[in-house]
């Protein structure tokens, strides 16, 4: 698609979205046998599914720590998930992206309850379309917690960006191509902040209201991961009672 | 953070001194160690420079060439980043493919550069759809000192506002410099323990929860920034970061980049 001469219209964007508003997000839990837990994520036109393994024993033995358990983050987009064909495996950028959302999630994680072990997560990104780490830290967040992993808390991720001069809350792909500014970020309900990346332009003032921009959509999403665990693990707790 | 092993011995130094405000080297918590920057040290390349920030020491080479435009962008010329960390740096690099730390200093470093817009690519075209110039950036350390990332960054573009289009050698016309448009600077702060300090040394380094780059332009604005390492960081702490590094950044460039 070619470069739309304006990205926002009287204050509505391309997709009909106010600055401050999330794509839709669907989340399933727990929709893979194997894995000890997982979690299937849409996020606008992103569909990435995560798994969650361990704590168990880590190969190659040599990475293994003793007083706490290593965190492994694999982020891995199909082939299929984008316009041009990527060509399979591991890039650059798949590379720094896993980097960053594992020490993203690594702060929550109690590491030290289960020395010698893995717990790794795997994230595959099947439809791409803007915000693919934020989806998969979110995904892989609700993952963590299925699995039981002790956690401390979630974490939730959303990018804030500048398009046509104005900021915008959890950029698509066009305002991601031909925005000005994008700026992925993790936090935990609380507020602290655990991903922060950015790129393109942003004076000081806009960065600091793109970082509130950012912390509300952050807690709405908080919200929706909260509830998709309850909504799984309640109805359990009841199956089981009325037997 | 790193997989150097440091004793517990001096890690406790080092926090003891940082409680009472003070630095192994003697530096306020905001001062960077001392920086030289030669430029035009190695005569192949068409740009290049050597840095030295504190113990740290790198050299940076810029070659370019030309080759055919990415189709997407048939009217830009391209640039590449690269940044290894190889075993004549440090005793825990290890020589094979770069791992992820050299991946990412290598994309922040390109970032800043990129986002910036700091280099024309329009410029860098010779042939629309055909014959570009590609400037490859490749960032050589040679000895880790710590904070290697701002010393690449200043490296890389030092070099840049140093190198020459090799348009002669290539037969496309009159040698002209890199058409430079701006000039970002990363400054990196570390937190410790809750205590934000610019420039980290090695020791510095190896302690620290956190890393947050900081990349911003001539204008003061931001063009690029990186959170590394695991530990979180409040709105505070970041927005504090963000004023010191562009105030740092002005200094930087004003001083070292005689801009």
């Amino acid at each position: 698609m070619a470069k739309p001469e304006k990205l926002i219209e009287n204050g509505i964007r391309l997709d009909g979205r106010k600055p401050d508003e999330l794509r839709p997000i669907k989340i399933k839990v727990g929709v893979l046998n194997r894995a000890d837990g997982s979690c299937y994520f849409e996020f606008g036109g992103n569909k990435v599914i995560a798994a969650v393994y361990g704590p168990r024993e880590v190969h190659p033995r040599h990475m293994q720590k003793s007083t706490s358990a290593v965190v492994r983050y694999r982020y891995n987009m199909a082939s299929f998930s984008v316009e041009e064909r990527k060509r399979p495996g591991p890039d650059r950028r798949s590379i720094e992206v896993s980097k960053v959302s594992r020490e993203s999630l690594e702060p929550v994680i109690f590491q030290e309850y289960f020395p010698r072990s893995a717990i790794d997560i795997f994230v595959e990104v099947l439809q791409a379309d803007a915000g693919t780490r934020t989806a998969g830290i979110n995904a892989a967040s609700i993952a963590l917690a299925d699995a039981g992993i002790p956690m401390k808390s979630l974490v939730s991720a959303c990018a804030v960006g500048k398009v046509d001069d104005t900021l915008v809350l959890d950029l698509n792909k066009d305002e991601d191509n031909y925005g000005q500014a994008d700026m992925p970020i993790a936090m935990t309900p609380d507020g602290k902040i655990t991903l922060l990346q950015m790129d393109g332009h942003l004076t000081r003032e806009e960065f600091k209201e793109g970082l509130e921009m950012a912390k509300k959509g952050c807690l709405a999403i908080a919200e929706l991961q909260r509830s998709a665990l309850m909504e799984k693990y309640s109805t359990l707790i009841e199956g089981e009672v009325n037997e | 953070m790193s997989n150097e092993i440091m004793s517990e011995l001096r890690k406790d130094y080092i926090y003891s001194l940082m409680i009472k405000g003070e630095r192994e080297d003697g530096r306020r918590f905001d001062e960077y160690r001392d920086i030289t920057i030669d430029t035009d040290v190695i005569e192949k390349a068409e740009g290049s420079a050597r840095v030295k920030l504190g113990d740290t020491h790198l050299v940076v080479g810029v070659k370019i060439q030309t080759g055919t435009p990415f189709p997407d962008t048939p009217d830009q010329g391209v640039i590449i980043t690269n940044l290894e960390l190889i075993p004549l740096a440090s005793p825990v690099f290890e020589s094979g493919p770069p791992r992820e730390d050299a991946i990412e200093l290598a994309r922040v470093v390109d970032r800043g550069i990129r986002e910036s817009e700091s280099i024309d690519l329009s410029k860098l075209c010779i042939t629309p759809g055909e014959k570009v110039w590609m400037v490859f950036i490749d960032v050589h350390v040679l000895d880790d000192g710590g904070n290697i990332m701002d010393a690449a960054s200043l490296g890389a573009i030092a070099a840049l506002m140093t190198a020459k289009l090799p348009a002669e050698r290539f037969g496309v016309g009159e040698d002209t410099p890199v058409p430079m448009r701006d000039v970002p600077v990363a400054v990196t702060a570390v937190e410790i323990g809750g205590t934000i300090m610019l420039d980290p040394s090695l020791d510095e380094e190896n302690i620290a929860g956190t890393k947050l780059t900081v990349i911003s332009n001539q204008e003061g604005a931001l063009s690029g920034m990186q959170k590394s390492g695991v530990h979180p960081l409040t709105t505070e702490q970041i927005n504090y970061i963000v004023d010191i590094s562009i105030e740092k950044a002005k200094e930087l460039r004003e001083k070292f980049l005689e801009i």
